[in-house]
């Protein structure tokens, strides 16, 4: 049995709100954030960024379980915000959680579903023998251009998996992606803002590799809508999963759990893997889960969980759940954000 | 000259349709083109092209010969003319197509309009857009087409007492007609709170009170009159024509709620065509924002100056009204791939004409008229076309 051992979470404490975004850009950003079915986004605070994140979600998971960190063989961080353009995130993830030195350690990229390709991968070789356990983190500190409708959602959070065969409190029962290429979404070399096609973005690139792959894994695995108590969508807004889910037969009910974007905003790679640990937080044995990652450029990644057993003697109150940080919030205004994000203009010392 | 008859239609669903190319619209159009006229394609004699900006919007020029030697004619050698004029270039290429055939130059003349204009994104688009106005008086210093024509609307509301309400009608209208235009790019209906609710973009003008960039292609097959009956029972005759021009720039217009373009092209059809503005059943016109059909209807003297925002809310341009506009949706609902609008107008009147208009069937239309603005107003073709039996 392949899955998840161990999660764990974080989100930055502070919020921005559409209304106070929108304010300085002469749009009424509460009615755009209404349109978009986001309140407030995460805003990482001036000592944040998607290492620190990352090693919070890390260390978070490995507090809910008694794994020898030695015995993790594999991290892969998944992010499109990695601090370095060369040099790992990974790496400090290891020696944070004191992984290192025997292990293999990359980051991975993949617009928002490069954390969902390190469960995958993590999945591979802890099923083939060649490891122990396997992290897989997605965590962003996501970047809007000022002005441009991504600033409204673009977030910072991230979560970690432990991916293992002993003790798993949710087994993948299957992993199924759909990649194609289409240029959505993106960011080159050097430049400090993503571009993105505007309304290409949603049928031809979120909808069509969502959708499709969904219905290709229920199929594969012979399942249906009703086949699962939850379903996480990626949710670059808070309209297109529940129109997604919609679309495929699955009601608000069984998407609200997994839906985070309207209170914390779009944390990208950490969107999915977010959604499916506030789940966890709450699944009891026999939940189905089915979760659909999407990256621009473009490809999905599926997955068809079931919660073991195993999940009663998880300690999930040993780290925070996901409930916890999206409370724990504090609302700052444009001003405070700019300065968070680095932008004012300092004194030369 | 000879008199001149539609024979084929063809027409491209209108909308953002990232799956298909600009030569693929093209030739899709042609060939139902052909396909309704029931011709072979080696008759054709000529082609024509509307096309507004493929050069900026999709980085090709030359897009008639693109088009000739995608439909595997290249070596037939086909004569074969792009036309530009904004978004006016599908309407003067059917001018230009109808003087070949009535001149006697040629007797089978392919016509279409095509654009792809959902490939780039809305500020390149409309930039390119800006493109056809004066560029170094108006686009230049920032003005954009939805600010031009909310000078337009803000001096009609001002002179004529016209109302956001009236224009939102315009909105209501078409929008309830697009619903049932399976080509059309919107199929919703709105109603007059959405479309004074939406967003401003220019106030007066508002999201709603726009008509959309669109991707699309819409083809016609003319012959002369007299060999019209061999290939179908329902021809359309092209009774008038009217082409004219005014100044490129707003501002150096003699009155902002008149396009003066509009009342001379028309006339020129009237006159051509013998029929007087109260003879017409239906009409396509260029409605890219509310207030240009407002001001088309009065310019078409299909309703008196100064009262179209009155009309509209009255009902006369609605199904049962005295002349029934826009039943294709029009740019606000059919949608707007620029170089397209105008050929697409015409299949509109033609199927109307025949009765094949099935939903949107306007009872009893025997002349129906097209109206294709560029710009402002700084071209303005008119046609006025007749079912005869």
């Amino acid at each position: 049995m392949v899955g998840i051992v161990s999660y764990g979470v974080y989100v930055p404490r502070y919020r921005i709100t559409p209304a106070e975004i929108g304010a300085v850009w002469g749009i009424d950003g509460k009615a755009y954030g209404e349109s978009l079915g986001v309140y407030a986004k995460s805003v990482p605070g001036p000592d944040e960024d998607t290492i620190t994140i990352a090693v919070m979600a890390a260390r978070n998971a490995m507090k809910r379980v008694n794994v020898n960190p030695k015995e993790i063989g594999a991290i892969y961080c998944g992010s499109e915000s990695h601090p370095y353009a060369v040099k790992p995130t990974a790496t400090v993830v290891a020696e944070a959680i004191g992984a290192t030195p025997d292990l293999t350690a990359a980051d991975y990229e993949f617009a928002c579903k490069a954390g969902t390709a390190g469960i995958q991968t993590c999945m591979g070789l802890v099923k083939s023998g060649m490891i122990k356990y396997g992290m897989a983190i997605g965590a962003d500190t996501s970047q809007g251009a000022p002005g441009d409708p991504l600033e409204y959602t673009a977030s910072a959070g991230g979560a970690a998996f432990l991916i293992g065969t002993e003790h798993v409190i949710a087994e993948i029962n299957r992993t199924y992606s759909y990649t194609t290429d289409t240029p959505d979404f993106w960011r080159r070399e050097g430049q400090m803002y993503p571009s993105h096609g505007g309304r290409f973005t949603g049928e031809p690139a979120y909808f069509r590799h969502v959708l499709t792959c969904a219905k290709n894994l229920m199929k594969l695995q012979n399942t249906t809508p009703e086949s699962y108590a939850y379903a996480v969508f990626h949710q670059p807004n808070g309209r297109f999963p529940r129109r997604a889910g919609k679309m495929l037969g699955f009601t608000d009910e069984q998407i609200k759990q997994g839906l985070l974007t309207p209170y914390i905003g779009n944390t990208y790679s950490g969107a999915v893997m977010l959604g499916i640990s506030s789940v966890l937080d709450v699944a009891k044995p026999g939940d189905r889960i089915l979760a659909v990652a999407f990256g621009s450029g473009a490809g999905a990644d599926g997955f068809d969980i079931t919660v073991t057993e195993e999940i009663k003697e998880y300690r999930r109150e040993n780290a925070p759940l996901v409930k916890y940080y999206v409370e724990n919030a504090q609302q700052i205004n444009y001003a405070i954000y700019t300065k968070f994000k680095h932008q004012i203009i300092l004194r030369e010392e | 000259m000879r008199d001149v008859a539609i024979i084929g239609i063809g027409m491209t669903k209108f909308g953002e349709l990232w799956e298909k190319s600009f030569r693929e619209l093209g030739i899709e159009a042609g060939l139902k083109a052909i396909a309704d006229a029931k011709i072979s394609g080696d008759l054709l004699d000529a082609l024509y092209v509307g096309n507004m900006s493929a050069g900026k919007l999709i980085e090709q020029e030359h897009v008639a010969s693109l088009i000739v030697d995608y439909s595997g004619y290249a070596s037939r050698h086909l004569p074969a003319v792009r036309v530009e004029a904004a978004s006016a270039s599908g309407g003067v290429a059917f001018y230009e197509a109808y003087l070949a055939v009535a001149s006697g130059l040629y007797d089978f003349v392919m016509v279409g309009g095509a654009e792809k204009m959902t490939d780039v994104g809305d500020a390149e688009s409309n930039r390119e857009l800006c493109a056809t106005a004066d560029n170094e008086w108006e686009s230049i210093f920032g003005a954009t087409y939805a600010s031009l024509f909310a000078m337009m609307a803000r001096r009609h509301m001002y002179e004529y007492g016209t109302t956001e309400e009236q224009m939102a009608q315009v909105a209501v209208k078409n929008h309830r007609f697009g619903s049932k235009n399976p080509l059309a790019h919107f199929r919703n209906t709105l109603t007059l709170d959405q479309v004074l609710n939406s967003s401003p973009v220019a106030t007066p003008i508002k999201t709603l009170d726009c008509a959309p960039v669109s991707d699309g292609a819409a083809a016609l097959v003319l012959c002369p009159w007299d060999h019209a009956r061999k290939f179908t029972d329902t021809p359309v005759k092209i009774a008038g024509i009217g082409l004219a021009t005014d100044t490129i720039a707003l501002h150096s217009r003699r009155d902002m709620c008149t396009m003066d373009a509009v009342v001379r092209a028309s006339s020129r059809a009237y006159h051509m065509a013998g029929v007087a503005p109260k003879q017409v059943n239906i009409a396509e016109i260029h409605d890219c924002y509310t207030i240009a059909e407002i001001i088309e209807i009065e310019d078409l003297r299909l309703v008196k100056k100064g009262e179209g925002g009155k009309a509209t809310a009255e009902g006369v341009t609605d199904m049962g009204g005295r002349v029934v506009v826009n039943p294709s949706g029009g740019l606000k609902a059919r949608g707007q791939p620029a170089g397209a609008v105008g050929i697409a107008q015409v299949v509109e009147i033609v199927e109307q004409l025949r009765g094949e208009a099935k939903e949107r069937q306007v009872q009893g239309a025997e002349v129906g008229l097209t109206l294709n603005i560029g710009g402002t107003g700084a071209t303005a073709f008119v046609s006025i076309l007749k079912r005869e039996n």
